[in-house]
């Protein structure tokens, strides 16, 4: 199996994090600062980080390393004025083309975790390293204490849209986990309902589970976190209870794998704006 | 023929006119209002009026913004105008010809709207909101929605609301002159 370049950064990223990110409150994000554009060749600017609070970059950067932008023909551009910092990356993207822009990581491949002879926790690729699935067979024992061997995909993007939204970077890539819209993603109002559809590996992902955050969480006590999970179809359909950015984390998991892995995960990760009504 | 029979001839003709086409001077005259603020930064607010019909069809009426900044850039701000911009603008060919003028100042404005405009003319029969959203720079944003029936009968007018922040008074009135 190949693991896409552009995701090993973010792969490596969530190494840190940790293998199962629902058990650690650190989330990844891309945050547009505005997703809905009108003029000509508007500008956006975009943080990017890791952080436990949304959306305040307050952990570790993600990397310009492996970030694919595609304008509204589907083609791939560049970013303008990149910067890393102590705790985000920021760029700029000057909307040339009219229509909805994706801007995000993609990555899958091989995992495991096992303990070794004395009961200590082993992981490949190891904390901040990259997989190879090349050095699979050398790297994981054959036989192991809770050995646990997954093919896992992850994905992180958001959208933004110069004047009428288009759905051209909506076209599945039938790989890992990956949200369809039915409603489109810069047209999200408070108190309206949107629907999306989940697709793993170019089907429907059936009870992918859904959280979903509104921003400004250092504001608030609560996160009033919304829990939902997708139908047998992989719809979903989410009733955004106030304007504010959002950030949407999806999980998705079973155990069509392909040998040496016995399980298929997926995760997504997605902001989104949703404008005053 | 008597007077009275006369005058429901007359009615009457008045009225199959009206679904046919309109009188060339037959108008709606829609005063809005637009607040004077105390304040220290003060921005003229972009305005949008238009028609939405019950499946939200839209049918553009004015556009008042910044169209005579350099490079258009007084079109950045377009989007501000959300409700507008959402259901109008970012589906509208650009130019907005026709239908836009520079932004207003505190007062009253008289906007005269021909029936037999190209926006009007073809309008079909129905019930409609006619929507006024303002939105001001480092200022607020409000639209007012007003239930209108189409065609126009003199019997529902004259249509008055009332802004709350960015608007004022406004006023429509139907002229048959």
């Amino acid at each position: 199996m190949n693991i896409s370049t552009s995701l090993k950064t973010l792969l490596s990223i969530t190494m840190v994090m940790s293998l199962s990110f629902s058990a650690n409150a650190h989330r990844a994000w891309i945050l547009p600062s505005t997703t809905n554009l009108s003029g000509d060749a508007p500008w956006v600017s975009f943080d990017a980080a890791v952080s436990n609070s949304l959306f305040i970059p307050e952990h570790v950067p993600l990397r310009m390393k492996g970030l694919v932008i595609q304008d509204p023909t589907g083609k791939n551009i560049d970013a303008e004025n990149p910067h890393t910092g102590k705790f985000k990356t920021t760029f700029d993207l000057n909307l040339v083309t009219p229509g909805t822009y994706r801007i995000g990581y993609a990555s899958g491949g091989l995992r495991a975790t096992w303990k070794d002879e004395n009961g200590k926790r082993k992981m490949w690729p190891a904390r901040g390293k990259t997989a190879k699935d090349g050095e699979f067979a050398t790297a994981v024992p054959k036989e192991a204490d809770a050995l646990l061997v997954a093919q896992s995909f992850r994905r992180l993007e958001t959208f933004v849209t110069s004047g009428e939204p288009t759905e051209n970077t909506f076209k599945p890539t039938n790989s890992g986990l990956e949200l369809i819209p039915v409603t489109h993603p810069n047209d999200l109002f408070a108190g309206e309902t949107a629907k999306f559809k989940f697709l793993f590996e170019g089907l429907p992902a059936a009870n992918a589970k859904l959280s979903i955050v509104a921003g400004n969480m250092r504001y608030r006590n609560q996160q009033n976190q919304l829990d939902l999970v997708t139908d047998a179809d992989g719809f979903v359909n989410i009733t955004w209870p106030e304007a504010g950015m959002y950030l949407l984390e999806a999980e998705f998991e079973d155990d069509k794998a392909i040998a040496p892995a016995t399980v298929r995960k997926g995760s997504y990760g997605a902001t989104f704006e949703v404008l005053p009504e | 023929m008597n007077r009275k029979t006369l005058f429901n001839l007359s009615l009457l003709s008045a009225l199959v006119v009206s679904n046919l086409s309109y009188a060339a001077d037959s108008k709606l005259v829609m005063e809005v209002d637009i607040p004077r603020f105390n304040v220290a930064e003060y921005h003229k607010p972009y305005v949008a009026i238009w028609l939405e019909d019950s499946k939200r069809k839209a049918t553009q009426l004015e556009l008042w913004y910044d169209l005579d900044m350099k490079d258009n850039e007084g079109e950045k701000w377009l989007k501000d105008i959300r409700q507008w911009w959402r259901r109008v603008g970012r589906k509208a060919e650009q130019p907005f010809d026709g239908v836009t003028s520079a932004t207003k100042g505190p007062g009253t404005h008289k906007v005269s709207m021909a029936l037999n405009s190209k926006q009007f003319a073809n309008l079909p029969a129905g019930e409609y909101q006619l929507r006024i959203e303002a939105s001001r720079e480092v200022g607020g944003k409000e639209v007012i929605n007003i239930p209108l029936t189409w065609p126009p009968k003199a019997t529902n007018f004259p249509l008055t609301a009332l802004g709350k922040t960015e608007l004022g008074k406004i006023n429509i009135v139907l002229v048959n002159d």
